[in-house]
């Protein structure tokens, strides 16, 4: 599956129309231990650019951010009880699967190479 | 206080059958219950204890807590300074505590005298034209000086003012408010010493921006020179100037918000004004305006008519209630006691001493803490931590050990500007000697870093619990005893 | 001459200031432009001795009359135990800040756990916070909260049966935050229904505000209502009096997702209006989107029972402007007192309490209607201890009479319309009294 990044660190990885969306391993790492996963429910749009719920650890919250806009067909419901999987692996636990309405949204997000650029950007 | 634990819940130390209160009867005949759908289905479970147990239960309890009272507490930015006990026992004043607050203004008149003669000392001491006492805590003073301003912005038809500017500086209760007010954030990027950057706050002034959110002295305890440029170019943009009056103690006697150019601002009355903070209330968040912005306050108010009387009265231009009567009179009472206690003579001492007091602190530990902003502060100063970042203690470690001192911990991570933020503000009500004991200690502390840092790490050692688990208390909230 | 609070001596303040390498106190502010320093002395009263201020405050309360007090309208007159009063004078809760060092703050954390817990129980709500500054703030606060649930609905119903105070200051933060709130009608004293069921046919409610007692104190009947704003996923919320929660049916019962009130019936002094005691409370899963602070349970290093704030990413310091509420604090102290309070009454103390209030409320109110001079508005309608008459002399008027007797009559609604409120501190022979005022009208 390709993988696309957002400026506000969540990825998307793509399965044809699919898109499992979740935060990254920068962001997990940044937000310190996850203790509550706010998500939408099944059957919500989500529109790209907008916030879709939120992340929070003990002591800083940030919104979700759609990557791209769609219908949320699934959230991680392993999340509910165990919020710290974000943290375990954030590329294995998404949180949302949506299916896109726009797929050539995909085209505005940053490949691997340039979110990692981003993030030594934001090291500094 | 007492370093043992006492851990206690009052529910683990019901008896049935036991009661703690009792009152006589009213010799009047029974009436009907109400109809059975309208009652309770679930019994009420309360805890059943007699009056000493509750009474040596919460004794017992208090002991595990530090207050003013117990040793100094140099929390930067809450100005902790000491809480008298005559303001104590004015609020018990039975001839205030037994008043109704819908009670005819004819049978209240010393009450609302009390209202207004705090209202006029607070405008002396703002130079503002007028306060109203209502709001009931300073984010909520601020919240309703916010909606002042947009009261006036409707006034004037001039309602495309949607932004707030705020310092990146500034409180988070600053963007909160305006949130809540249904305003826009604009952050301006302050300098390296926390003070705003006129150049950077010019091009963000226009036809949209309803006000500029300011502290002065800043978070940092500097104060902003360039105020009168700042209000000078605000006013220009047709926008108002808001003091946040968190840092209005080391002021007195020295600057009125009024003079530099503010046009609103609220004042806590729990900081400057010495009203206990009560472990996070109740406080008091009078709200004070400059001439022509009176009309906005919120209802009701307190009006002083020519024959001497006072009277309630609601404006029309206002802009509507924030509280259900007069705000939290209890706290309005011993802030007036306050300021008749220190008089004119005094309160004019009040700022320099308090400025005396962190200017002392921050010259006696700078060799030894990390001070990023050189030269004279205000009430209170910030240090990055130790100098000495090798021993890989933290500003949190330090806080910690503090508390085995006998010692509250500074404010800690805040402003967000440094790491390692550690800030102090000692007030003018603790002696030198106290600043001296202080001062070892923070010197020991440092010392005890270089020397045995793992000790300051697992810091505190002394206190009646060690430290507790957040991130398990996030994961699986338990917020009541079941 | 130093002042009592202010210990500096001279020798003091000379030492200091050598420290600072400054020689007058003046030169700490060498960086405030001239024209903005205050010269001269404010214009207050001199320093006063602790007699002095005495004294100042006695002749103002001989400016205040003590009245007998049958002024309800949500704030009303109950004994006060000695020990609570006692409890919280205690200077360790009095002068702590917010419980931010948890290893010497248990004893704050410690109470507002049980302020939680007891809050919980009345209301029959699975979560409280810390306690919000009053009610109508409260339920301020409670719409806020609908609306950023709902997320993109922005419209609230809040029931005209609401006391005057709560919807004034619901109508402020409304209109300042961008929300609509339009009113339910009422029909017979109490919410209409059926209108509310039109109104929410519109789907873009974000919640329902309803009051238990209403306005007039009259105890409604809210059966159904819950499954109402379901459908049309509005948030339903419940106004309450928390002393009136040990004998009515609980807000959970009703199906209430959020339960808010104010909480001065147990037992805190009127003082004018305050420090009060709102209260919030909601269902589990609205957790996250509860203002204000919240107490939670943990372990510490040592693995012992201790208490610390908890959930604070949703608290204004961290959230900033995407915080659904800009409170701070809490009514920390107030929070204390109702805690010592209930412990004291129990569950029973306060069924009997409330009892009193209602035999005496039903006392007075069948006196007062013999009388002929006034009569119930809502006779058909339950009430506790409060209830409203229709007059035929100004209302204004009957309270003017009764106060020249010592008696505060009652708080007046419109011309001829008031509430009267008992509780356990009014006699028998007070209630003749008053009956006897209106008597002779």
């Amino acid at each position: 599956m390709k993988i696309y990044y957002s400026p506000s660190h969540e990825y998307i990885k793509v399965d044809g129309n699919i898109g499992y969306i979740g935060i990254s391993d920068y962001a997990q790492h940044a937000l310190g231990n996850v203790v509550y996963v706010d998500m939408p429910e099944v059957g919500d749009d989500i529109e790209a650019g907008e916030d879709f719920g939120a992340i929070e650890s003990v002591k800083a919250a940030s919104d979700l951010i759609a990557p791209v806009s769609g219908a949320v067909v699934e959230i991680n419901e392993h999340l509910i009880d165990n919020p710290r999987l974000v943290n375990e692996n954030a590329m294995e636990n998404w949180i949302i699967k949506i299916e896109m309405t726009d797929p050539s949204q995909l085209e505005e997000l940053l490949d691997e190479e340039a979110y990692k650029e981003l993030c030594e950007k934001e090291k500094h | 206080m007492n370093r043992e634990l006492y851990g206690k819940l009052i529910f683990e130390l019901s008896k049935p059958g036991r009661r703690g209160f009792h009152i006589a009867d009213n010799h009047l005949p029974q009436t009907n219950a109400l109809p059975s759908e309208l009652l309770r289905q679930e019994p009420l479970d309360l805890p059943e204890v007699d009056e000493p147990t509750v009474v040596r239960h919460y004794t017992n309890m208090s002991t595990n807590n530090f207050g003013v009272d117990t040793g100094f507490y140099p929390l930067g930015s809450c100005t902790m300074k000491y809480n008298p006990k005559i303001n104590e026992e004015m609020a018990a004043h039975p001839a205030f505590t037994h008043l109704h607050p819908d009670t005819p203004a004819s049978a209240v008149q010393g009450a609302l005298k009390m209202y207004h003669d705090l209202q006029l000392a607070l405008s002396e001491i703002g130079g503002m034209a007028e306060f109203t006492l209502n709001p009931y805590a300073g984010a909520h003073g601020e919240l309703t000086g916010l909606m002042v301003i947009r009261a006036y912005h409707d006034s004037r038809n001039d309602s495309a003012r949607v932004k707030v500017i705020v310092p990146d500086s500034a409180h988070g209760t600053n963007p909160a408010s305006a949130a809540v007010a249904g305003l826009e954030i604009v952050e301006v990027k302050s300098r390296p010493d926390g003070t705003v950057d006129v150049d950077d706050l010019r091009p963000l002034l226009d036809e949209t921006v309803a006000a500029v959110m300011m502290t002065n002295p800043n978070t940092l305890g500097i104060f902003e020179k360039n105020i009168p440029e700042i209000a000078r170019l605000v006013h220009e943009a047709g926008a108002l100037l808001y003091y946040d009056g968190a840092n209005l103690n080391p002021m007195l006697g020295v600057a009125r918000p009024g003079d530099m150019g503010f046009d609103v601002m609220h004042i806590n009355l729990h900081k400057t004004f010495s009203t206990p903070h009560g472990g996070g209330g109740p406080g008091a968040g009078p709200v004070g305006v400059r001439a022509g912005l009176e009309q906005f306050l919120p209802s009701p108010k307190v009006v002083k008519n020519a024959d001497g009387t006072y009277s309630l009265v609601c404006d029309d231009s206002s802009l509507g209630h924030v509280s259900a009567h007069l705000g939290n009179f209890g706290v309005e009472m011993r802030a007036l006691a306050y300021i008749l206690s220190l008089g004119k003579e005094n309160l004019s001492k009040v700022g320099p001493l308090a400025t005396l007091g962190a200017n002392y602190i921050k010259e006696s530990l700078k060799d030894l803490y990390l001070l990023p902003i050189e030269g004279v502060c205000k009430h209170e100063f910030v240090f990055d931590g130790l100098i000495d970042k090798s021993t890989g203690v933290t500003t949190l470690d330090i806080a910690k050990r503090l508390l085995d001192y006998g010692y509250h911990a500074p404010t800690i991570y805040f402003p967000l500007l440094f790491h390692e933020s550690l800030m102090i503000e000692p007030t003018e009500t603790e002696s030198v000697d106290t600043l001296d004991d202080f001062i070892a200690v923070m010197r020991k502390i440092a010392e005890e870093a270089a020397s045995d840092p793992e000790m300051v790490k697992t810091a505190p050692h002394n206190t009646p619990i060690s430290r507790p688990d957040d991130t398990e208390a996030a994961l699986h909230p338990v917020v009541k005893y079941e | 001459m130093s002042h009592r609070y202010l210990p500096h001596t001279q020798a003091d303040i000379d030492r200091m200031l050598e420290r600072c390498g400054v020689s007058r106190l003046e030169e700490l502010y060498s960086d405030v432009p001239e024209q903005l320093l205050f010269k001269g002395e404010y214009d207050v009263p001199s320093e006063m001795s602790e007699r002095q201020v005495r004294e100042f405050f006695d002749t103002l309360g001989a400016q205040n009359s003590r009245l007998v007090c049958f002024a309800g309208n949500g704030y009303y007159d109950h004994d006060t135990p000695a020990a609570v009063s006692y409890i919280v004078s205690r200077s360790e809760f009095l002068t702590a800040y917010t419980p931010y060092q948890p290893e010497i703050s248990q004893g704050t954390l410690h109470y507002i756990f049980e302020y939680q817990t007891m809050m919980c129980r009345l209301t029959g709500m699975d979560v409280s916070n810390a306690s919000m500054y009053d009610g109508t703030t409260a339920t301020a606060e409670a719409m806020m909260m609908a609306v950023a649930h709902a997320r993109k609905r922005n419209r609230v119903l809040v029931s005209s049966t609401m006391r005057k105070a709560v919807l004034d200051v619901v109508a402020t933060y409304a209109r300042y935050h961008g929300v609509t709130v339009d009113l339910i009608p009422e029909k017979d004293g109490v919410t209409d229904r059926e209108a509310l069921a039109a109104m929410l046919d519109d789907k873009n409610v974000a919640g329902v505000i309803v009051a238990q007692r209403n306005r007039y104190g009259i105890i409604e009947d809210y059966t159904g209502y819950a499954d109402l704003c379901k459908a049309a996923k509005a948030l339903f919320i419940m106004n309450c009096i928390a002393s009136d929660l040990a004998v009515l049916k609980t807000p959970a019962e009703w199906g209430a997702d959020v339960a808010v009130g104010d909480a001065q019936s147990l037992g805190i002094p009127l003082s004018f209006g305050g420090p009060y005691l709102g209260f919030m409370c909601c269902r589990n899963a609205l957790i996250r989107k509860l203002p204000g602070r919240i107490v939670g349970q943990t372990v510490d290093n040592d693995g012992r029972r201790v208490f610390v704030l908890t959930l604070q990413a949703r608290e204004q310091h961290i959230r900033r402007e995407k915080a659904t509420s800009n409170i701070c604090s809490n009514q920390g102290l107030m929070a204390l007192f109702v805690t010592v309070y209930l412990s004291l009454t129990g569950a029973e103390g306060l069924r009997e309490i409330n009892r009193q209030g209602q035999n005496g409320a039903h006392y007075l109110a069948e006196k007062l209607q013999a009388t002929g001079k006034v009569k119930l508005t809502y006779p058909d309608k339950p009430f506790l201890n409060e209830f409203c008459i229709t007059t035929e002399t100004a209302a204004s008027e009957i309270i003017t009479r009764a106060m020249e007797r010592g008696i505060l009559a009652g708080v007046a609604l419109d011309d001829h319309r008031m509430t009267v409120a008992v509780t356990e501190l009014q006699t028998k022979e007070d209630m003749d009294c008053l009956t006897e005022i209106v008597n002779a009208l």
